[in-house]
């Protein structure tokens, strides 16, 4: 497995200094393949070390054990190669919309003049809607216009792999659905490698190809891996429709609600922090392709008795 | 509402100047001879006060010594006497080459100390000590070193405009957003662009409101300085004119001070209206 994904996470954890003496351990033995091209949700209650994790693939912090490993080769800091979409899109706000992107494509490009930088810059602001506010100052968008231009800036450099923490959770549920669907599009139409932080179930489902839920910290671990069985071809409208939605959406509010506590403590038999359970809530078990020799049925039997 | 707010203000401002003047003229009017005055005093005090009116000059008399000043203001007639426009000249350049001389060392070296928690660390025990030393404290040292009066008032005006500047660009500097640092670093971007196209254009109001702060003190400092220094300034003028017993012309002079101390305040503010970006 570990052979063929592209990103690699092996074993890494994080822990602090705790305040008397000793350390905390905010998640630790942690692992996690995703293969080139895929869409990763991952869910997690507030506090559990999903930033930490991002920040770590996008090399902005070092993991205290372990290594992740990207296309052969370990992290040793930020790359172009990793865009990350921040949940406060981190726009300069001196700089013009078109300003922003641009400070993007001339890192990625210095040696290209000018025009070309500002062409590659427009291309993206006109993907995400925005061609017309290109002189506008972040102060002068909306929260939603502001999160196009961080996604803006983030494609524009036309990164291998894609990381987002949040991108959404501000937003009111409208420019949600919008940009959902925008982000939907784009990844999909580039085959864009992407990871994504979220807290919001539904958009999940609707975006990811495989969610990874984490227990509750401190001593976080990657509890299963669910491999979304709504087919790839999917419009927000008619989701609910699929026999798979609610045998899904059950089992991931189960998870929050209750088995992210539990599961920790109480881990299932054979549980292998290193194979996390490969679970497909709604379809017979039998059919996961790739699945690991994993006790998800039990799982899955006890999200679906709930 | 905002226009007449203004004009209500303008109104208000004006009727304030003329109670003020009109008091000022009541008040130096003058009353009489006075009889019962020592004769020594009456000698001191000169005809003026013997005669009853105030020694005091009244708004007309300040109003026509101004103009006389403003008609004329860069004529030489000797060490003693220049015109007004040409003292102010010394003291304004005395200011800017002091105060550039700051900004030159202040700007960068706040970089450096904002940039590492180690040479904030380190520099800050004398940072903390010399912050507070008044600049003409240092006037005597700076005589004897620099063995030049315009010099040394360079020099005091150096140091009284550095730690405003300095303290605010460290400051600005090690505030400026994470999440903006971030972005540079996950894009790779070097450590000279980072420092020009992020941490400068974000600390910029910040160091802007240190250079604000700087430039008032200097302009506080440099009129006590060339008190002390004598020669050419602002400063030796109203001295100069205070040993001459011409009141008028230290009002004038007083007046003056306040009106370049504003317009210099203000340049730097319209400056920082440029740096400065909505959030
Ligand atoms: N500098 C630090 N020192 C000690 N603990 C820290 C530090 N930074 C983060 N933590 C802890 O690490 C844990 C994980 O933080 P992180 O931001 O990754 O959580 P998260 O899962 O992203 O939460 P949320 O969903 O609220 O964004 C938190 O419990 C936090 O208290
Ligand atoms: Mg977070």
């Amino acid at each position: 497995m570990t052979e063929k994904s592209f990103i690699s996470i092996e074993a890494i954890a994080r822990r602090y200094p705790a305040a008397g003496g000793g350390r905390t351990t905010i998640f630790e033995d942690l692992w996690l393949p995703i293969r080139r091209g895929e869409f990763v949700c991952m869910i997690g209650h507030s506090g559990c070390g999903k930033t930490t994790v991002l920040n770590i693939l996008a090399g902005l912090e070092a993991p205290s054990e372990g290594v992740v490993i990207v296309d052969g080769t370990a992290i040793e800091g930020p790359s172009l190669d990793r865009a990350v979409i921040f949940q406060s899109h981190a726009l300069l706000p001196w700089r013009s919309v078109l300003g922003n992107v641009a400070f993007a494509v001339k890192s990625r490009w210095p040696e290209k003049d000018r025009a070309w930088i500002e062409a590659q810059a427009r291309r993206f602001i006109e993907l995400v809607g925005l061609a017309g506010s290109e002189c506008k100052r972040p102060a002068e968008l909306s929260g939603g216009m502001k999160q196009r231009v961080g996604i803006a800036r983030a494609l524009s450099i036309e990164p291998k792999i894609l990381l987002m923490d949040e991108p959404f959770s501000a937003l009111d549920a409208l420019t949600r659905g919008t940009l959902q669907d925008e982000a939907r599009r784009i990844c999909q139409e580039a085959g864009q490698t992407t990871f994504m932080i979220t807290h919001d179930v539904d958009e999940a489902m609707y975006l990811a190809d495989r969610i990874v839920l984490m227990t509750n910290g401190p001593g976080a671990r990657v509890a299963e891996i669910v491999e979304n069985p709504l087919p790839r071809e999917r419009s927000r409208t008619d989701l609910h429709r699929h026999p798979s939605y609610y045998p899904l959406r059950n089992h991931l509010i189960d998870f929050l609600v209750t088995r992210s506590r539990t599961f920790r403590d109480a881990p299932p038999a054979g549980y292998d922090p290193r194979h996390p359970p490969l679970v497909r809530p709604g379809a017979t078990p039998g059919l996961v392709a790739g699945a690991q020799p994993a006790p998800a049925p039990a799982g899955l039997a006890r999200a679906q008795g709930a | 509402m905002a226009r007449s707010l203004t004009l209500r203000a303008s109104v208000l401002s004006a009727a304030i100047l003329a109670t003020l003047l009109a008091a000022w003229h009541l008040a130096t009017g003058g009353s009489g001879p006075v009889a019962d005055m020592d004769p020594e005093y009456a000698k001191l005090m000169g005809q003026t006060a013997v005669q009853g009116t105030s020694a005091m000059p009244g708004p007309l008399e300040v109003g026509a010594t101004l103009w006389r000043h403003l008609s004329d203001p860069f004529y030489i007639r000797g060490t003693n006497d220049m015109g007004i426009g040409i003292q102010l000249a010394h003291s304004v350049a005395r200011v800017a080459a002091g105060y550039l001389l700051a900004v030159l060392v202040a700007i960068p070296a706040g970089f450096l100390i904002g940039m590492s928690p180690l040479m904030s660390r380190a520099l800050d025990p004398f940072i903390q000590v010399m912050k507070p030393i008044s600049p003409l404290a240092w006037m005597p040292l700076a005589l004897y070193t620099i063995k030049d009066s315009g010099l040394s008032a360079i020099f005091v005006i150096f140091i009284c405009s550095l730690w405003p500047m300095l303290i605010n660009t460290a400051f600005g500097v090690a505030s400026v957003r994470r999440e903006w640092l971030n972005v540079a670093r996950t894009l790779e971007v070097g450590p000279l662009r980072r420092a020009f196209a992020v941490i400068l254009p974000a600390a910029a109001p910040t160091i802007l409101t240190g250079m604000r702060i700087s430039i008032g003190i200097a302009w506080l400092v440099i009129v006590a300085a060339e008190m002390l220094v004598g020669g050419t300034g602002i400063g030796y003028f109203v001295w100069n004119e205070w040993n001459n017993l011409s009141i008028t012309n230290v009002i004038i002079a007083i007046l003056v001070i306040g009106v370049v101390g504003m317009v210099l305040d203000q340049i730097l503010a319209r400056v920082a209206r440029l740096v400065t970006f909505p959030e």
